[in-house]
């Protein structure tokens, strides 16, 4: 993975001494909080129902054993000993003080981590495939060109007050599981008819009030360009995006209202002008320096089938079962990819304690070359483990409570904070899909049932995902009661989709029923192999909403 | 209200004149509604003219007249606003002005460096602050990671020196 070289710390270590003295300002009042807020959000530090809570930023989801024991560590120290990832990929601190920030960012420092950029409007935290590198079917390490777009994101002088966050995701494969075309700006990486690897540009997706889907502004920019491109798009955002109405401020309304054919011309224009300008193009030693960080490590020549790995699935039904949900293949014979999740049931989606970490680091280290992945789907992945670790790895994870076999499955299910944090919140989420997972906690039935994603979010900001999750579940208000909306058949994969609302909202006593009614509907429609989303793709919404008010 | 111009704490040998109000002898800096509106009259004044261009008047207006100012001054309406960062690259790197760009309106310290490196060279600053202050607040990063419209030069390229 990317390791720091001078310039790098250096900018980290300017940043905390600069956040120490607004910190200081603050304490001392010489800020008041409404002078003090432009600043923390720039710092990630919100302010929460009850404390505050500082994000960390973990660039593209990649994390090495040595920084997730320094999470841990933090989240004994400044927290209550655990931590809660996101859909951003990024780690939350719940309750940290705010005079002890300055300090926690310090010790993130020591170990090449930050906060930067993880709030306010301006280029957040990029995300990837948390399969960067090992994917089968990858045409380049995602994670190359995310990198190159954290630095030139960073601190960037002309696009850290634009008209409302900004969000960058990258994709190296044809199965997208970055989520691409909901971003502000997506990226995928190609290859064009005489071989040279490129990247095409989705503009203008994102959830929130307002869901829309990416257009395709460009078919194929070439390396040396991508920069002065993203800085072309940006420009026309930051002078053209709405700043009258913080929610019509996203450069999705921007695109929505001129349309993808005016946003094209006028990135277009931008673009020609700024590639004659030149000193945007990107230098191909510098590209070269950080694509030698991702280099592949040096496999050992396996066989393809390891015998003590399959005779420890025959003799081991629910290694077997977790090995079925939890493992993907890998582009090398005999190493797979393996995800942990982190929604055991009845547990808090994301959540994962101190204690955890360090066990996730240490496994890390002894079976997957000492690196981690988060997953925008708020899980962690161990990319590169031999096939005959699996069983040891999978009885030291199970031991730990990191051994949920449902990656994918119904109970493998997003949720936000929602009213048990959030201070924008209209309904609880957590407890919610804590319901959701107990309902559903046979694991044969979970199989039965296949692939399912469900997302549920505390209010119509969707950082939740609801509207992309096959079943997604919005939490309302209505006369200080909370609601429960629910939408079928959103996607966020190559097939984004943004789903229907069914009907009218439930009840809290009434949501966990309903979602099951929605599962039984689907099992008796679907036909051979096909998941939930293929079925409801076929039939629409119809069938459901006849049986869910049907009942009621 | 103070000035600070390349650095120096500087008093300010321009008048901004309202719309409605007489024009004085001297330096002046007036609206581009004033500027389109009698633009014959004040290129025949011999002092030197500046133009202020309010959040959403885009420097491609005046991108044909730039030899007439020795002032562009541009307004943040906000700090939160940050057109007017694109706007101050766009005349220096695309339209090659070389006169003074001011930055005037809700400009807060923690902005002074960002504005420095996307081409402004003064700033219209609250009274509270000090020269210490503004050498602190313009040498918080060392190095950045993109090339700056005040010639400075990107980590990209540095690393390859
Ligand atoms: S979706 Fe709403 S409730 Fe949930 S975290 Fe976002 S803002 Fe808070």
């Amino acid at each position: 993975m990317y390791r720091y070289d001078e310039f790098d710390h250096e900018l980290v270590h300017e940043r905390v001494a600069q956040f120490r003295d607004q910190v200081g300002r603050r304490l001392k009042g010489e800020l008041t909080e409404d002078e003090f807020k432009p600043l923390r959000l720039m710092n990630g530090l919100y302010l929460q129902l009850h404390a505050y809570m500082l994000r960390v930023a973990i660039p593209y989801g990649t994390l090495s054993s040595r920084q997730l024991h320094k999470l841990a560590e933090i989240g004994r120290v400044y927290d209550k000993g655990y931590g809660h990832f996101t859909t951003r990929q990024n780690l939350q601190f719940n309750w940290p003080k705010l005079k002890d920030v300055p300090d926690l960012l310090a010790d993130l420092a020591t170990v090449e981590m930050h906060a930067i950029q993880t709030s306010g409007n301006c280029i957040r935290n990029v995300t990837s495939d948390q399969y960067a590198g090992v994917a089968q079917d990858e045409i380049e390490d995602p994670r190359i060109i995310s990198e190159v777009i954290r630095q030139w994101s960073t601190f960037h002088p002309e696009f850290s007050y634009l008209p409302r966050k900004f969000k960058i995701a990258v994709c190296a494969t044809p199965d997208d599981r970055a989520a691409i075309r909901v971003h502000d700006i997506g990226i995928q990486v190609v290859r064009n008819a005489s071989g040279e690897v490129g990247y095409e540009i989705y503009v203008g997706g994102g959830l929130g009030r307002t869901p829309m889907i990416g257009k395709k502004l460009n078919d194929f920019v070439p390396k040396a360009d991508i920069l002065a491109y993203l800085e072309s798009v940006m420009r026309v955002y930051n002078m053209h995006g709405r700043r009258d109405n913080m929610y019509k401020a996203r450069i999705k309304i921007l695109v929505h209202e001129i349309g993808a054919e005016e946003m094209r011309r006028q990135v277009d224009a931008e673009f020609a002008e700024v590639k004659k300008a030149g000193h945007l193009e990107l230098p191909m030693a510098e590209l070269e320096r950080i694509q030698a960080y991702f280099a592949a490590p040096e496999y050992e020549t396996l066989p393809e089938v390891s015998p003590e790995f399959e005779a420890a699935k025959k003799a081991d039904k629910d290694f077997a079962n977790w090995v079925r949900a939890n493992t993907a293949p890998h582009r090398v014979p005999g190493y797979a990819i393996v995800n942990i999740s982190l929604k055991p049931n009845g547990g808090t989606p994301g959540d994962c304690s101190s204690d955890q970490m360090d066990v996730v680091a240490d496994a890390a280290e002894k079976y997957s070359l000492g690196e981690i992945r988060v997953t925008h789907e708020q899980n962690l992945t161990l990319a590169n483990v031999k096939q005959s670790d699996l069983h040891a790895l999978y009885q030291m994870l199970e031991a730990n409570g990191l051994g949920t076999s449902n990656i994918g499955l119904i109970t493998d299910q997003i949720a936000c904070p929602g009213l048990d944090y959030c201070a924008l919140a209209n309904a609880r989420s957590i407890p919610i899909a804590q319901q959701i997972s107990e309902r559903f906690q046979d694991l044969e039935r979970q199989h039965h049932i296949g692939e399912l994603k469900i997302n549920t979010s505390g209010c119509i900001n969707a950082c939740g995902h609801h509207h992309v999750g096959h079943i997604g579940i919005l939490g309302v208000d209505k006369k200080g009661v909370e609601y429960y909306q629910v939408t079928l058949g959103g996607a966020a994969d190559q097939q984004t989709a943004v789903g229907d609302i069914v009907g009218p909202a439930f009840t809290e006593g009434e949501i966990v029923d309903a979602i099951e009614t929605i599962v039984e509907t689907y099992i008796d429609l679907r036909k051979d192999g096909e998941r939930f989303i293929d079925t409801y793709r076929r039939v629409g919404v119809d069938p459901f909403k006849e049986t869910l008010y049907a009942t009621h | 209200m103070q000035l600070i111009k390349k650095g120096e704490f500087v008093s300010d040998s321009f008048a901004t004149v309202e719309d409605d109000a007489e024009l004085p002898e001297g330096s002046i800096i007036v609206s581009l509604e004033r500027w389109q509106a009698e633009r014959d009259s004040l290129s025949e004044r011999n002092t030197p003219l500046g133009v202020r261009l309010k959040s959403g008047q885009e420097p491609s207006v005046i991108a044909d007249d730039l030899d007439k100012f020795a002032v562009v001054a541009l307004e943040f309406p906000a700090y939160r606003n940050g057109r007017a960062y694109s706007y101050a690259r766009l005349l220096r790197e695309r339209y090659g002005y070389k006169g003074e760009i001011r930055a005037v309106g809700n400009v807060l310290r923690d902005q002074f460096q960002y504005m420095i490196r996307v081409g402004f060279d003064a700033l219209e600053v609250a009274d509270n602050i000090t020269p210490d202050i503004y050498k602190r607040a313009v040498g918080t990063f060392t190095h950045a990671y993109q090339p700056g419209a005040d010639g400075s030069v990107s980590v990209f390229s540095l690393r390859h020196r």
